[in-house]
């Protein structure tokens, strides 16, 4: 035989096979189809094997692959009409695929959780690691050593809650900034996220605990350009590829101060209710950190210098998500906690 | 902090829009918080002409009239005022338009006439009182022309957000100087028709003087910086003028009299706080500076009864306090109708005396927030000069001099050293020694050069400024934060690892996710007691105390849920908890916390529907088991976690991590409702969060940056020989823990026994009293050969045979 007349008796054999298999009325009929031409001892699908032999070394490949394809696609027109004849002689149904999985509980990250590891996520990329400090601290380490004049109206808005005996539950993460430059040698850049605490009313907009975040960066030759780009870069990632801007501010622990803007996502910079008209929405504060500061942790301020930043990821996660009350973040409600799972 | 566009305006001749200068100040002075568009009730009125006006046919008074208001055709209006006549210009308002008092016009008829809008007068537009018809305007413009247009009656407030650094901004005079220097502009204060410019004389005293027949004294020394007066005698109290009402209304004050508006005024325009006495009003001819005696009382303008402190400041005629030094004036001697002759006060306090005395008394003023961040002292004087020649102007009488000036010495400015080169290091950008030069002159610092390097005197306003790095801050922004360059250069990452106790969070939070557990973050506070840390000034009694576990705060959100009907609870938190300790900050510790309670998972319809599963289906304590062994083995990777019963019944089980104790796992009791299932709670420490001072204050105790060392879990060849197994079944009496038993089995086997697996636990029929039935599976392998039956019998009799002797534990039949 030769290869043309060895591909037609396999396309015969493929053809017959198929029409006798799949037309097989009952599993009595497919097992004599299958016998016919799957069975072991006088199968066509085997007498086609054997003819193989027959077959000349350099057309042996392209007949092997033929018959390999007519055996293979019989096989599972066998096996399908058998699981077809064999659902309808159980009378069983397919089962109802569309009924519910069995599920788990889905677990999720507090919406202020993931707000800090994406801010954690982008600064980690530009060098930072995480430090942290205690929430109960000294009036030193929370006041005196950020440079807050005793008794200034710059405490005003740091309304404290003290503590019975001593210290005091800290107003922002910058006490550990503190602790950090009096502890570790620069180059120092660290993002220290943290609760702190106020004595402000628990209303819609207004909690006495609630989470911040800072950085600080400290070695030598850090400049303004620096901050600028790092909180640029930090912004560009975080609220997409919004506009920045700066402008002049004042925090007691440093010099210069800088609030950053991000434009309204909203009005895209032209002007709403969300932004008060400005077109800019405020992120954060910052600045280079202020040489009584760094004399505070024993750091030479003529050979290092600074900068740091703080922001509020609850004030983020309830714009982001659209939260029209802070308290919800903190009522702890299982179905608000399992909305927001990402 | 309001300031007035047009009174800015009155300073500077910028050529800026509201929105324009709002950029400006914002990028360059202070931020602008809002604009605030004023009169925009009058935006739809226009200016019109009457073209005709004949009576009305019907009516004695009425006139009709076709007016001309741009629109391109005649209107006809009807007009009650006499003074309406044609050729004469009117601000009109058309129909559909809503007059200021909130009348909104319609098309319709009057006796028969048609009118469409109306010509308004003063009053209606709320312009002034003036009764004599409509008013009529001589201004020449279009018909058409909105009235804002055409006469200065709007403005835009702009309400600032002024740092507690920055006072000399809390001024028309401080906002308008900084104004120009940003626009290049010059600057000089508003010029007021027909203002004398005459100054009255002064005498100096550190102590004491007469200022006309009064005399003036301060008590003791260091009361005040300086304290200025002056007599002013035969004034008329009256209203003030229409130019001054709007003034004071466009930043959101309210006109008095004219006296108190002077005064008013000048604080806004200068900065300066001033008050008028009235002269009849005081005992002895005297005017003392002293402290208060403690009890002593005083009614304030405001008309309430104050309690003063020693440690405040009053300004007192021979008998009784008259004022509040820098706070408030007393009711007393305010300027009413019937005054006639004042004596005004300009004085200067040192801030922190007026802070904790507007704290102690509860009372804020315009006076006491610009004395509490600092007011200019070199300013008394003009302001003396302006509040008194406004007195003048507006109200008549004569000042009467000298004014006295007590207190005072003028302090040379100490000169601060600038590097031009320290200023392109701190900011990343090389600026040109004259463009620094340039910024600090414009808003009046004093830079004498030497070289490339400054010595800057700041002038008397900026008390703020007293070091370099404040001087680079006024370079960078009035050069404008975006005029620096956004490039990120090159830097050293940090050199320090995480903080321990954070990656130990995350590791247990992400274990806790994964486990199908909701993080909480709620709040500390809670409703302690005896061996809690109370806060000294709570918001309330129900959040004096901080918490000394985590589990009190969780226990509160379950109830929480419980009450809005949610009683699958599975939250955790990660946070800190507070012991007190004696003379110490409080003893701080991190903990997680878990509490579960309900579904361990959604039901499904495939779900077995019986009692035993309704049970089963719910956390149970061994769930609680399981995450606890989850968090500690999170809490410290590679070290052996153990679970002891508990000896105490508070807990269940104590939780350990190699020797160390960590915490526990118990049932929490709950205010819940009868179809709650039970709370499980696990509270575990993730360590003592330390808060002792790292090195005394100046100076630090650097040690060497920590990277944690990951824990690694090392490959075990898998076995390629096949395992052997058989199950013990055991009779187990009820003294005996399951611990021991496994104990046993473990040190009898040997090192071939792979697994010990408890899969039934059967009390009941056929299980004698006392006893419980046990069932382990052991199974068994050798890591290069198949195991022999006779081994595994061997194994199996040798732990029976110990069981029995050590344990009383027998094979169950």
């Amino acid at each position: 035989m030769n290869l043309s007349e060895y591909v037609s008796e396999a396309d015969a054999v493929e053809r017959d096979g198929a029409a006798a298999l799949q037309s097989a009325p009952d599993l009595d009929a497919l097992e004599a189809a299958r016998i016919a031409f799957l069975g072991d001892r006088q199968g066509r699908v085997k007498a086609l094997q054997e003819a193989l032999r027959g077959i000349s070394k350099e057309d042996k490949p392209a007949a092997g692959k033929r018959f390999n394809e007519a055996r293979t696609r019989l096989v599972s027109l066998h096996d399908d009409r058998k699981a077809a004849l064999e659902r309808a002689s159980t009378g069983v149904a397919r089962d109802d695929l569309s009924l519910p999985a069995r599920r788990q509980w889905r677990g999720a990250k507090h919406p202020v959780t993931l707000v800090i590891e994406e801010i954690e996520g982008i600064f980690r990329e530009l060098g930072f690691t995480i430090a942290q400090g205690p929430e109960a601290e000294t009036e030193w380490y929370n006041f005196g050593a950020l440079n807050f004049p005793p008794n200034h109206p710059a405490l005003d808005a740091h309304d404290t809650l003290y503590l019975e005996g001593q210290g005091l539950l800290r107003t922002h993460t910058s006490p550990v900034q503190v602790r950090t430059l009096q502890k570790y040698e620069p180059p120092i850049r660290v993002l220290i996220p943290g609760n702190v605490y106020r004595r402000d009313f628990f209303d819609a907009s207004h909690a006495p605990a609630f989470a911040q975040i800072e950085g600080l960066c400290v070695d030598e030759g850090i400049s303004f350009v620096d901050l600028k780009s790092t909180l640029n870069a930090f912004a560009e990632r975080f609220f997409g590829a919004s506009r920045t801007r700066f402008r002049p501010s004042f925090f007691p622990f440093t010099e210069p101060s800088a609030e950053m803007d991000v434009q309204c996502g909203i009005c895209g910079g032209s002007g709403c209710a969300a932004c008060k008209g400005t077109g800019w929405i405020e992120i954060l504060g910052s600045g280079m950190v202020h040489p009584n500061v760094l004399a505070a942790a024993g750091i030479d301020s003529e050979r290092y210098t600074g900068w740091a930043f703080g922001m509020g990821p609850a004030r983020i996660a309830i714009s982001r998500y659209k939260i029209p009350d802070i308290r919800i973040l903190y009522d702890s409600d299982v179905r608000f906690l399992e909305q927001i799972a990402e | 902090m309001n300031v007035s566009y047009e009174w800015l305006r009155a300073f500077v001749p910028f050529e800026q829009s509201p929105g324009e200068l709002r950029d400006l100040i914002t990028s360059h002075i202070a931020t602008v918080d809002e604009l605030v568009a004023l009169r925009a009730d009058l935006a739809d009125i226009v200016i019109a002409r009457v073209v005709e006006e004949a009576p009305h046919p019907d009516s004695d008074h009425l006139h009709v009239t076709k007016v001309d208001a741009g629109t391109g055709t005649l209107l006809d209006v009807v007009c009650g005022a006499p003074n309406v006549a044609a050729g004469k210009m009117y601000p009109f308002a058309k129909s559909g338009v809503t007059l200021p008092g909130g009348l909104k016009l319609q098309k319709r008829k009057i006796r028969g006439a048609i009118s469409d809008g109306m010509l308004c007068s003063a009053r209606e537009l709320a312009l002034g009182v003036e009764q004599d018809g409509i008013m009529e305007l001589n201004i020449d413009v279009p018909p058409g022309t909105p009235l804002l247009n055409a006469l200065p009656l709007g403005d835009t407030q702009i309400v600032m957000d002024v740092g507690a650094n920055r006072p000399d901004l809390l001024s028309h005079l401080g906002v308008a100087r900084e104004v120009a220097a940003v626009t290049k502009k010059p600057f000089a204060l508003p010029e007021i028709e027909g203002l004398s410019l005459t100054s009255p004389g002064t005498v100096t005293s550190p102590e004491a003087a007469s200022a006309s027949g009064i005399d003036v004294r301060i008590a003791e020394p260091d009361l005040v910086n300086r304290f200025m007066g002056v007599v002013i005698r035969g004034v008329k109290v009256g209203p003030s003028p229409e130019w001054l009402v709007r003034r004071l209304e466009s930043i959101g004050s309210r006109s008095i009299n004219n006296v108190v508006d002077a005064s008013n005024y000048v604080l806004h325009e200068l900065g300066q706080p001033t008050h008028a006495f009235d002269l009849a009003k005081l005992e002895g001819a005297a005017i003392v500076v002293r402290r208060a005696s403690e009890g002593e009382k005083i009614t304030t303008l405001d008309g309430t009864e104050r309690t003063l402190r020693d440690d405040m400041i009053v300004i007192a005629d021979a008998k009784r306090p008259q004022a509040v030094a820098g706070v408030m004036g007393g009711r007393d001697s305010e300027v009413t109708d019937a005054t006639t002759d004042v004596f005004l006060e300009v004085a200067n306090f040192n801030p922190r005396r007026i802070r904790n005395a507007r704290r102690a008394l509860g009372l804020s003023s315009d006076a006491s927030y610009r004395f509490e961040r600092g007011v200019d002292i070199a300013i008394a004087p003009r302001a003396l000069e302006r509040v008194a020649n406004l007195i003048v102007l507006l109200a008549g009488g004569r000042v009467e001099g000298p004014a006295v000036d007590l207190a005072y010495t003028p302090a040379t400015p100490e000169r601060i050293p600038l590097r031009t080169a320290r200023v392109a290091r701190l900011l990343g950008e090389t600026l040109g020694t004259d463009e620094i030069e340039g910024y600090l002159r414009s808003v009046g610092f004093d830079a004498d050069r030497t070289g490339d390097d400054f010595r800057v005197a700041a002038p008397t306003w900026r008390g703020d400024v007293t070091i370099e790095a404040d001087l680079i801050e006024e370079v960078a922004r009035l050069r404008g934060y975006d005029s620096f360059p956004v490039e990120i250069r090159p830097f050293r990452p940090g050199a320090l690892g995480d903080d321990p106790q954070w990656l130990t969070s995350k590791r247990v939070r992400e274990a806790l996710v994964g486990a199908g557990l909701l993080e909480a973050r709620p709040m500390p506070f809670v409703v302690g007691g005896e061996g809690f840390v109370r806060l000294t000034n709570p918001l309330s009694e129900a959040e004096a105390y901080l918490r000394r576990e985590v589990l009190d705060t969780l226990a509160r959100r379950a109830e929480y849920n419980l009450a809005r009907m949610q009683g699958d609870v599975r939250l955790f938190e990660i946070g800190s908890v507070f012991t007190p300790q004696d003379g110490e900050l409080p003893l701080e510790e991190l903990r997680v916390g878990v509490l579960v309670m309900g579904r361990r998972a959604p039901a499904h319809f495939t779900d077995p529907k019986s009692p035993e599963f309704e049970q089963w289906a719910v956390y149970d304590q061994w769930d609680a088991k399981a995450l606890a062994e989850l968090m500690a083995s999170a809490i410290r990777p590679g070290v052996g976690v153990t679970l002891e019963e508990s000896d105490d019944d508070s807990a269940m089980w104590a939780v350990s991590v190699g020797d160390a104790n960590i915490g526990v796992v118990r049932q929490v009791s709950l205010d819940a409702p009868v179809w709650a299932s039970s709370a499980f709670g696990i509270e575990l420490s993730l360590g003592v969060i330390d808060s002792t001072q790292v090195a005394p204050i100046g100076e630090s105790a650097h040690r060497p940056a920590v990277r944690p060392s990951p824990v690694v879990t090392k490959y075990q060849p898998l076995p390629t020989t096949p395992a052997a197994e058989f199950d013990l079944a055991l009779l187990v009496p009820d003294s005996v823990r399951g611990e021991q038993i496994e104990e046993v089995i473990k040190r009898v086997s040997g090192k071939l026994l792979e697994r010990v697996e408890l899969f039934d636990r059967y009390v009941g029929q056929g299980v004698e009293p006392g006893h419980r039935s046990l069932a382990w599976r052991l199974t068994f392998r050798h890591a290069e050969r198949t195991l022999r039956d006779r081994e595994l019998d061997a194994r199996r009799s040798d732990i029976l045979r110990a069981l029995s002797d050590e344990l009383n534990v027998r094979q169950r039949n």
